[in-house]
């Protein structure tokens, strides 16, 4: 056995808190180690090139790098030594980075530690036996979920490639948070002009298959090999006859069902097409607020629907799909009012947030597009926008900040003057944040063309006073507390997680942080990418963001995966389970441990039944190794064996 | 206000024993004004709330110790109920008011000395005599007819007395006030 070991300073990263010509030296004296050698930047070219060189001159076989973490460059030295010959599981890497350098400023104490560390590598490596992957086929389909624009935009870009699609969305239309929109910002175009031509490409599109008013009931596989259960959720109106003429909607007795589309802005129909532009544009019954499910009798909508669509006894139903690779653009959720106790907490009709006040300056809104307060129906002259509500406040467990708001505001700013011109808007504000591409210009024009009074503070309280609402806020600039007369309060509420997240996430194997917000592979490198194969992120499930950002997110997560199916085999790793079937006591309890489904019952010769892995579902997490109570499954490249090397070397004085 | 100038006039040793001393870390602060915008007094004050958070950040020892604010603050917790970086404010505005009168620089003597007076009250009588406490506030103060015209209207309605109404055990309260004194002491 000849161990090569290369210590990385990584610039001063390393060799700043760490004396790396001291590990080399200590390295040399290991038994088996017949190079070791420290390097400025090993992950360098001609770090690299000397890994290559040293394998060969030294007839190297079993190759340990010191430097970052393996989640940085395992797979960059795999490749090199690959390149000089050697299997690529005969590498073995010590994070003497991330687990020494960084986290402690004793340089003794780190350079011992760093030793040790290198020494378990050199023990592991020295048992490292050579690994092939697999290769097996791609289904080139992609599922993705959430139909915001997004989601649109990852399909249609998928498609357009020639993919098969399935779009799953939660609510009975797609167009999402954006179909919701009046206008723009920066350039004040209208949303549903612009998004309503996506939407029709994506249900006339022959490559994209619709799911609406559906969900991701189950995901089991692997990257290239996704079978996804979707429900379908029962709308009581079989859509293939549906024709949306609406004329349900109008006779429904139902009149005060909440609308899930307007945010609650105002009433709708217990049957009901979301809004005009709807993709499907089918009607869907809500079961809470129908007089048939909720007093056993009615009927109007069976009786009036022209093509005989309704079936009230509709059940949810479940389809199944296998797909390769998924894209979730999920989107988001907005923090509750309740959380706002010194604003009224809901209770004052007046004080609305941005998405309500969005569905009432939108032409095809419940006010057609006029401004009216939801008490009284007046026109309010002045308007007041509390920015940050909720966003930035740590006591209300939301230390981000929303990304939009700010330039929402000043847009809803600019429009309030623009349908109401004798009004006057006041912006309450910590700061703008407006650092797009013209967004600057925009908030300037807010204030400079259209008048809009921006004070510098947060509102600590909103009291009604006769008709009016009394917002008492501050303005740090003067110094002063401010009070302001509204007719209409706007509170910017700030941006969630989508209801579900968490639990989506743990369908997909994939992490979400502390807020529900799905963790990319990399902040700045990989930022479409989960770290699960095959699973990938658009819009705004993975952190709170504009259009332009969402819908770029959404082609370049389509992108990945056009690149991800460009192959048709992928290759699996091979550091998977396996099961000694001579040892294996046919006990089964691997198979009710593995978190994946990836093991199964074989019956060999005789009938004697034991464990078997599948190799290409096993995401080689391990958790089996620990069941087995013979140690008959064993997890490749992590075996019991090279595990206690590494204990046996830190244990020996 | 004059030009400060950061470089001389910040006080790091004041930010690090306001930090300390009332457990609060002023540089959570992000000047939202949510303090201002709740605080009910800060009309009478010479600096808004929000501003002596800023003060305090700057280190602007001399300016925040000689304020009015910090003596008029009547603790009522808004501030601290509202800030959403989960600030004591009122906590902070407390220790303040300790250290500007440990290094004798009281600006309202006579906030300082009705505090005295009610803990001296406290101190003899277990709890607190109203009558006993205004009337040696106002002959102290000099304000001698202060809220005198009150006092038949809270007297109707036996709110207060004219004698003390000791507790039990007044002598184990004043237990607390020798045993804090000796411990202020001992700590200088």
């Amino acid at each position: 056995m000849r161990v090569g070991v290369f210590i990385c300073h990584c610039g001063s990263n390393i060799a700043g808190t760490i004396d790396v010509a001291k590990v080399a030296a200590e390295m040399r004296k290991v038994p088996g180690v017949a190079f070791a050698t420290n390097y400025m930047y090993t992950c360098s070219e001609p770090g690299q090139d000397e890994i290559k060189e040293a394998i060969k001159r030294e007839k190297l076989n079993r190759i340990v790098v010191a430097a970052c973490s393996p989640r940085m460059h395992e797979l960059t030295f795999r490749r090199t030594i690959e390149k000089a010959g050697l299997n690529r599981y005969f590498l073995e890497m010590a994070n003497i980075r991330e687990h020494i350098s960084w986290i402690g400023l004793d340089k003794e104490a780190n350079t011992n530690k760093a030793i040790e560390s290198v020494k378990m590598a050199v023990a592991k490596a020295m048992n490292n036996k050579p690994l092939y992957s697999q290769s097996f086929k791609v289904n080139k389909r992609v599922l993705v979920i959430g139909g915001g624009v997004a989601g649109m935009q990852a399909a249609l870009d998928c498609a357009d490639g020639g993919l098969e699609v399935i779009l799953v969305e939660k609510s009975p239309s797609v167009g999402g948070m954006m179909a919701r929109l009046d206008k723009t910002f920066p350039t004040i175009d209208c949303s549903i002009c612009i998004l309503g031509p996506k939407m029709v490409d994506v249900a006339q599109h022959d490559k994209i298959k619709l799911y609406a008013y559906s969900e991701v009931d189950d995901i089991k596989g692997y990257v290239g090999n996704y079978q996804i259960k979707i429900k379908k959720k029962a709308t009581y109106v079989d859509w293939v006859k549906c024709t949306g003429c609406g004329a349900c909607m109008e006779k429904c007795p139902a009149k005060n069902s909440y609308d899930h589309f307007n945010f609650g802005v105002a009433p709708t129909r217990a049957i009901n097409i979301p809004f005009p532009q709807a993709i499907p544009k089918k009607a869907k019954i809500d079961p809470n607020y129908c007089r048939q499910f909720v007093k056993g009798k009615c009927g109007v909508c069976a009786k009036i629907c022209p093509t005989g669509a309704i079936n009230y006894e509709m059940q949810d139903e479940i389809i199944t799909e296998d797909v390769g690779a998924i894209i979730v653009a999920s989107g988001y959720g907005l923090v509750d009012m309740d959380k706002f106790p010194e604003y009224g907490a809901g209770r004052y009709p007046d004080v609305i947030t941005g998405i309500q006040y969005e569905r009432l300056l939108n032409a095809s809104g419940p006010t057609e597009g006029h401004i009216l307060r939801p008490s009284d129906k007046t026109e309010p002259k002045t308007v007041v926008f509390v920015s940050c509500a909720g966003s930035r406040d740590k006591s209300c467990g939301i230390p981000y900040c929303s990304n939009f708001c700010c330039m929402y505001i000043a847009k809803q700013a600019i429009l309030t003057k623009d349908h109401i011109p004798d009004s006057q808007s006041y912006v309450f504000y910590m700061d703008i944040r407006s650092p797009g591409k013209g967004y600057d210009e925009f908030t300037r024009r807010a204030q400079e063309d259209y008048g809009a009074k921006y004070v510098r503070g947060r509102v600590s309280r909103i009291y009604p006073k006769g008709k009016k609402m009394v917002v008492v806020g501050a303005d740090t600039l003067l110094g002063t507390q401010v009070e302001v007369e509204a007719d209409l309060v706007v509170l910017a509420t700030a941006v969630t997680a989508a209801p579900g997240a968490p639990q989506l996430a743990e369908k997909l194997h994939i992490s979400y942080d502390t807020f529900g917000f799905y963790v990319e592979g990399h902040p700045k490198l990989r930022p479409v990418e989960t770290n699960t194969a095959g699973v990938y992120l658009a819009g705004c499930a993975q952190g709170p963001k504009d259009i332009p950002a969402s819908v770029g997110q959404g082609s370049a997560a389509a992108s990945k995966v056009q690149a991800l199916f460009s192959k048709d085999m992928l290759e699996s790793d091979p550091a998977v389970a396996k099961v000694n079937e001579n040892t294996c006591v046919g006990c089964l309890k691997c198979i009710m441990t593995c978190p994946f489904g990836a093991v199964k019952e074989k019956e060999l010769r005789g009938g004697r039944i034991v464990a078997n892995v599948i190799e290409t579902v096993c995401a080689g997490c391990g958790v089996c190794t620990a069941t087995c109570p013979c140690g008959a499954i064993q997890l490749s490249h992590f075996t019991d064996n090279q595990l206690l090397a590494e204990v046996n070397t830190i244990c020996q004085k | 206000m004059d030009v400060i100038n950061l470089t001389k006039s910040t006080d790091w040793n004041f930010i690090e024993e306001v930090s300390k001393e009332s457990g609060q870390n002023p540089s959570l602060c992000y000047q939202c004004g949510n303090c201002t915008a709740g605080c009910p007094y800060t009309n009478y004050f010479d600096f808004p709330v929000s501003q002596i958070m800023r003060l305090l950040q700057s280190g602007q020892k001399d300016t925040i110790l000689s304020s009015k604010a910090i003596w008029l603050c009547a603790t009522c917790e808004t501030c601290t109920t509202r800030c959403p970086c989960e600030i004591d404010v009122a906590n902070v505005m407390d220790t303040l008011r300790i250290i500007a009168r440990r290094e004798n620089k009281v600006s309202e003597k006579d906030i300082k000395l009705f505090y005295d007076t009610f803990l001296a009250s406290m101190k003899q009588h277990g709890r607190l005599f109203e009558v006993g406490t205004l009337m040696a506030y106002n002959l102290k103060s000099g304000h001698f007819f202060a809220d005198a015209e009150l006092g038949p209207k809270v007297m109707e309605k036996g709110k207060i007395h004219f004698f003390p109404n000791n507790i039990k055990g007044r002598d184990k309260v004043a237990k607390i006030f020798t045993r804090f004194q000796e411990k202020a002491k001992k700590h200088g």
